[in-house]
């Protein structure tokens, strides 16, 4: 093998320098955390052996180069978003690492499980607190949480959807503890986007390690947009449905992902200014007269659909949407109403909603979560403050948060005065050591934290998970923050055949 | 088709042609200007003029030099018409249309934005180098027309943007003619000199007609050029042969070919017979610019009619599908 290599090495001239300074990762560093590659004896995990053999075969400059082309394809493709922090909209790429989150195919049939399991609770749940409210009369959880919930719509109370679903798809945040195991961190059943992020770093991918998808056996996702346009079909009778995206325009950051599905589904891509309600039926507005639509794949939040409904002042939305909706006349996805799940405070009684409606142990925990609104965990959470984190239960993306560990005295008592004056809008987590993938760095590859975004589809007959997801990684070192906004990046999630 | 839909990718087309033609006009200009002698306000101010921001320029710049003009017509971003500006609202369009078009005409109309974006940021417009970008620009449009026309579906979006692009080539040709024309003719002593014949296929080049006209006519005559600018059914970028074309586009959206349905395709149909009927000595005593003033009037006012007839939301909904 030493003879072989160097004889190449002679032969290649400046090639032979690359080969020479291929990747050391003897200093590959897992202390403290579940790396995703080594474990913790720094001998290579099963998924990633194929893929670290690969790798060590190439320099870190050739890495490198691949990493520009991947930017270099971004811009091409115009996968980029607008950041508005100045007069001048600022275009941006959400940087993808070309390191892949590598998952086998065991851990995943344990995560889809999970995830149908949890999806379908979750839809007996939301069609319960909108009808009969058995959960709230058997005491599984306190009526005010529901109620108080700013996402919970009244003007639902006795609808129940096309086809009984209301959470058509779903992103659901995981992420896997030092313990190696996944847990739920978050549910996200009102517009969950990136998932264009996870086809097209795909695509990206391909391009640059060709040789390893047939090698690995990596199971493809390109099919998303296909059960996409078959589940949002599904949902209503109409013989050839005419299906819509509706975006709230080309400002939204999340523009190119509407486009994108828009586009790979074959559906028209409209604005709220686009549609017209006549009738209680919704009509798109075309240079020939007017077309009837029934499916809306809407990526306009409840609040905006409909100024009539909800929001006065909404200029996304269309009015008379929200009736034609209770009327029957056009299938909204996801449902309005959803949101209430992605309150931190109903996603505490997760556990305790599963057993109820399906009578099962949940498959996917979740993380602990102490719920300041009931005495005994209040209590806990004062006393702890400095080692939980606290959440604000109607606030994401990392606001209204306090890391205890990373937080002053001040700051914790600040969060204990809020705690004690309104308990329901607060909740605690212990801190949890998000695992590490490999991830390309300025000088070599380096462990960095990530999470999980994998993609439900509940289409009248079953759910289907499809197997890939956007991964999200914290490109900084030490940072646990995976959000695009605050350097975080993504990464292709290989799922393996076996 | 979404009446926004159809309007946007109109103008995504009228976008592209507007900036690949500027970059033939600067070209060809700098070009000429390296045989001619150094006066650069004869030089560089009908080309600001052709585009109708005369004014725009005065307010911006104080002389009429080389390198500001090249600026204000490629890079400034205070001239809605530069190419930087047309590119940057064609690729908004194509981003808003997305799905109308396919893959390849998103990507190269995105790989046009990056390069003017870098011309810009390098101010190119001082570089000896610029024609190298003219090149690339015109090559890029290009490019674009090549994809749409192998790629897309004659469909409504297809036709609207048809539309877009060949009333925006007409405009400009007759906007070149009319500047031009009317400079050359006006300095009689210098007819049939060879600088004369210099300027006249500057003319012809200036709308890629160069080849085509000599092929036709052989020899350079004022009248016959404009003959073939204005009147050839043949030549692609003639006003005469891009009515035809656009006609063609309004019928088929229009659905009837048989006397008119809508304002737009009674404007059109009008325009088309007048050049079908006319002379070339007719348009001459009549006046070349007073001629092809109404052109562009009349051609301001079709695409206006466009807009009513298909973009607008109509107050009757009658129509329901």
């Amino acid at each position: 093998m030493v003879k072989k290599a160097s004889k190449r090495c002679f032969k290649k001239g400046v090639n032979s320098l690359f080969f020479m300074l291929k990747l050391n990762l003897s200093e590959y560093d897992t202390k403290g955390y579940y790396d995703e590659m080594f474990d913790e004896n720094n001998n290579v995990r099963p998924n990633y052996k194929l893929f670290l053999e690969r790798l060590q075969k190439v320099s870190h400059k050739k890495l490198q180069s691949l990493q520009h082309a991947t930017d270099r394809a971004q811009l091409s493709l115009g996968m980029t978003f607008n950041v508005y922090d100045d007069n001048q909209g600022v275009e941006r790429i959400l940087h993808l690492d070309i390191i892949p989150r590598i998952i086998d195919n065991t851990e995943w049939t344990h995560l889809e499980k999970g995830l149908q399991q949890r999806i379908r609770a979750l839809n007996l749940f939301i069609q319960d607190i909108y009808n009969d409210q058995k959960v709230i009369k058997d005491k599984i959880i306190p009526k005010e949480l529901i109620l108080s919930s700013a996402s919970y719509l009244k003007q639902l109370q006795g609808f129940t959807p096309p086809k009984d679903i209301w959470c058509h798809i779903t992103g659901s945040d995981l992420i896997k503890g030092g313990d190696g195991q996944y847990y739920v961190l978050e549910d996200n059943l009102r517009c969950p986007s990136g998932v264009s992020y996870m086809l097209e770093n795909r695509e990206i991918l391909k391009r640059t390690f060709p040789e390893l998808f047939k090698k690995l056996g990596v199971k493809p996702v390109y099919n998303y947009t296909h059960i996409l346009r078959d589940t949002l079909e599904s949902l209503t009778d109409v013989e050839k449905p005419n299906v819509v995206v509706l975006t709230p325009g080309i400002f939204n950051s999340a523009y190119f992902e509407h486009s994108y599905l828009a586009q790979q589904m074959g559906a028209e891509l409209v604005e709220g200014k686009d549609l017209i309600v006549k009738d209680d039926v919704v009509f798109m507005i075309t240079t020939a007269g007017l077309q009837r639509v029934d499916v809306i794949y809407r990526r306009v939040d409840d609040e905006f659909i409909d100024p009539l409904a909800f929001n006065k002042n909404s200029v996304l939305g269309t009015p008379g949407l929200f009736k034609a909706y209770l009327k029957g006349n056009v299938v909204l996805v996801n449902a309005p109403g959803t949101g209430v799940v992605d309150d931190k405070a109903v996603y505490a009684y997760i556990p305790r909603i599963i057993k109820y409606y399906l009578g099962e142990e949940m498959i996917i925990p979740n993380v602990q979560t102490y719920i300041c609104d009931e005495e005994a965990d209040r209590k806990y959470v004062i006393e702890n403050i400095h080692n939980l984190v606290v959440k604000q239960t109607d606030a994401s993306g990392g606001y209204g948060m306090l890391i205890g560990p990373k937080s002053t005295k001040k700051e914790q008592q600040e969060f204990i005065a809020k705690i004690k004056h309104n308990p329901r809008n607060y909740i605690a987590q212990p801190m949890i050591n998000l695992s590490r993938v490999p991830t390309l760095t300025e000088d070599t590859i380096e462990g960095r934290h990530v999470d999980l975004r994998p993609y439900a589809l509940y289409g009248q007959d079953s759910i289907k998970i499809i197997p890939g997801a956007l991964t999200r990684v914290a490109l900084k070192k030490g940072s646990i923050v995976v959000n695009s906004s605050q350097g975080g990046g993504s990464k292709d999630t290989w799922i393996l055949n076996n | 088709m979404l009446g926004r839909v159809a309007n946007t990718i109109y103008w995504m087309n009228r976008y592209l042609e507007r900036a690949e033609n500027y970059a033939r006009f600067m070209d060809v200009n700098f070009n000429l200007s390296l045989e001619l002698p150094p006066n650069e306000i004869q030089q560089w101010q009908p080309l600001v003029v052709i585009t109708g921001d005369w004014e725009l320029y005065q307010s911006l710049n104080s002389k009429v030099e080389k390198t500001k003009v090249i600026y204000f017509l490629a890079f400034e971003e205070r001239n809605p018409n530069s190419i930087y500006n047309c590119i940057l609202n064609a690729r908004e369009n194509a981003r808003a249309v997305r799905t109308e078009i396919t893959k390849e005409v998103w990507e190269q109309i995105n790989a046009l934005y990056f390069l003017v974006k870098d011309g810009q940021e390098k101010k190119q417009c001082l570089d000896v180098n610029i024609r190298d970008f003219f090149t690339q620009i015109k090559n890029g449009c290009q490019l674009v027309y090549g994809m749409y026309d192998s790629t897309i579906s004659r469909n409504e979006g297809w036709n609207f943007g048809k539309l877009g692009q060949v009333l925006e080539r007409a405009d400009k040709t007759s906007r070149v003619l009319d500047a031009k024309y009317h400079l050359l003719l006006d300095s009689p002593k210098e007819v049939g000199s060879s600088l004369d014949l210099i300027q006249w296929a500057a003319l012809l080049k200036s709308v890629s007609a160069y080849d085509m006209y000599r092929k036709k006519y052989g020899k350079l005559s004022p009248s016959c050029i404009a003959e073939f600018l204005i009147l050839d059914r043949e030549f692609p970028r003639s006003i005469l042969a891009c009515l035809l074309i656009a006609e063609q586009s309004l019928i088929t959206l229009s659905g009837s070919s048989v006397g008119f349905s809508n304002d737009a395709q009674k404007q059109l149909g009008a325009l088309r017979s007048q050049l079908e009927y006319i002379d070339i000595n007719d348009i001459i005593d009549k006046g070349m610019h007073e001629y092809l003033d109404e052109i562009q009037g009349k051609l301001n006012k079709i695409s206006s009619a466009i807009y009513n007839s298909f973009f607008v939301i109509q107050t009757d909904y009658s129509e329901v599908k």
